[in-house]
């Protein structure tokens, strides 16, 4: 028997990232991480800074970083609109590690051109793309 | 000699007219080329977000946001996207007709009429025909940003939520391909629902966090990318509109000059064929 699988479409305001048809799909979820398998009830959750981590139809697993968005669920069909997405290959640890230490620098000392909510934001944001970077390489090391 | 020297002028003054309108077609087609990008880059997110409000509307939702119900209409908005400059053929012309024609049935009806203008040609347009411009941008540039628009869009969606607007529309000129753009009239409040595929039992989201800040946040980002995405496909209408334009200017410019260069050749060989003559009758009479 075939492995069931959904539709999945993960679209940014500048590109369509994946379109396909995918075994599982991973997301950070506004009140936690959450799977979702074909066949799920129809639900709609928004995104916090986080990986999309999902396993397409032939079984390899693909890494994305969003920024927030919008997930909806339909038993055959899910959509992600995310604000903006990159995909895991595509992240620059370097970049990522200046804006955390940048960002944890704001929030220690008050600095004019951030406020504190801001800062706190941006470091979650870097911090989900270490993540996701983190993981991409545990899976190489592989 | 000074034979046809007005025509000589003439014939100058329309070659540097023709310079001027070749480079502004090259130009446009440079820059439709970047607008078409820009099209197709933001095309897949407002197909999605589409998608996504068909399933919403097919739903029976617990909580039933005010922006998917119809009403009594009793007044109507219209966001009108224009260009901001002109030399674009008949392009803002047939939108604002096409709209006219539209808030003429309204008004027959007994039905008010508001506008939001987006662009310069729109907001004087509409100036001159009625005072009922709630608000209005111009200046978009070559690349149309969100933050530019949502200001227009909120004192839309305001006016409807505080029941001062019970429909809201959306013009602009739909980008077909090079030779044709379409004006078109898109209903964006209240949300418009599709019959087709109606499920056969009633169904419901899990929401998380909860129902009213979801559907707040997605219709608003929907209405935005609709708004956005209209901008950005008059934009590739207005330089393709202007390209041809041009285009058409040129050519005219050149026909022009060749018979004017016809005239000139004319008048020139004739006043040398009376010279010969008055010099050859001038001979014979000696």
């Amino acid at each position: 028997m075939a492995v069931s699988t959904v539709r999945l479409d993960v679209v940014s305001a500048e590109e369509r990232l994946f379109s396909g048809d995918v075994r599982s799909i991973q997301v950070t979820a506004e009140e936690g991480e959450m799977g979702i398998l074909p066949k799920h009830t129809p639900l709609l959750t928004a995104l916090k800074p986080g990986m999309i981590r999902l396993v397409t139809e032939a079984g390899e697993e693909e890494l994305f970083y969003v920024a927030g968005g919008i997930m909806e669920v339909q038993p055959d069909v899910v959509t992600i609109l995310s604000d903006t997405a990159v995909r895991g290959g595509e992240l620059d640890e370097q970049a990522i590690e200046k804006s955390i230490k940048e960002a944890r620098e704001a929030m220690t000392h008050s600095s004019p051109d951030m406020s504190y909510a801001e800062a706190a934001a941006e470091l979650a944001r870097a911090v989900a793309q270490l993540r996701v970077l983190q993981h991409l390489r545990k899976k190489k090391g592989k | 000699m000074a034979v046809g020297k007005e025509i000589k002028t003439q014939i100058g003054s329309i070659n540097n007219t023709q310079k001027i309108t070749s480079a502004m077609e090259m130009v446009a087609a440079s820059k439709m080329r970047k607008a078409q990008d820009q099209m197709a880059s933001s095309r897949p997110y407002a197909e999605a977000i589409r998608e996504v409000i068909g399933h919403i509307a097919q739903g029976d939702l617990e909580y039933q946001h005010p922006w998917m119900t119809e009403r009594e209409v009793k007044r109507v908005g219209y966001i009108v996207i224009s260009t901001d400059r002109g030399l674009c053929g008949g392009l803002n012309s047939n939108e604002f007709r096409m709209v006219l024609r539209d808030v003429q049935e309204w008004k027959e009806k007994g039905v008010d009429v508001s506008f939001a203008a987006i662009g310069s040609k729109a907001a004087a347009f509409f100036k001159r025909i009625t005072k009922n411009i709630l608000t209005q941008t111009s200046g978009l540039g070559d690349k149309p940003a969100l933050n530019d628009l949502i200001g227009t869009v909120s004192v839309m969606l305001n006016a409807f939520d505080s029941g001062e607007l019970d429909r809201v529309y959306l013009v602009y000129n739909k980008f077909v391909n090079t030779m044709t753009q379409q004006p078109v009239i898109n209903q964006l409040l209240p949300l418009p629902k599709t019959e087709t595929a109606k499920r056969a039992h009633a169904w419901d989201y899990l929401y998380e966090p909860d129902a009213k800040t979801l559907l707040d946040t997605l219709l608003r980002r929907f209405v935005e990318s609709q708004v956005y995405q209209g901008s950005v496909e008059n934009l590739a209408s207005e330089q393709a509109a202007r390209m041809v334009a041009m285009k058409a200017a040129t050519d005219n410019a050149g026909q022009l000059i060749d018979e004017l260069q016809l005239v000139y050749n004319k008048a020139r060989q004739a006043a040398i064929t009376q010279e010969i003559s008055e010099i050859v009758s001038g001979a014979g009479a000696v």
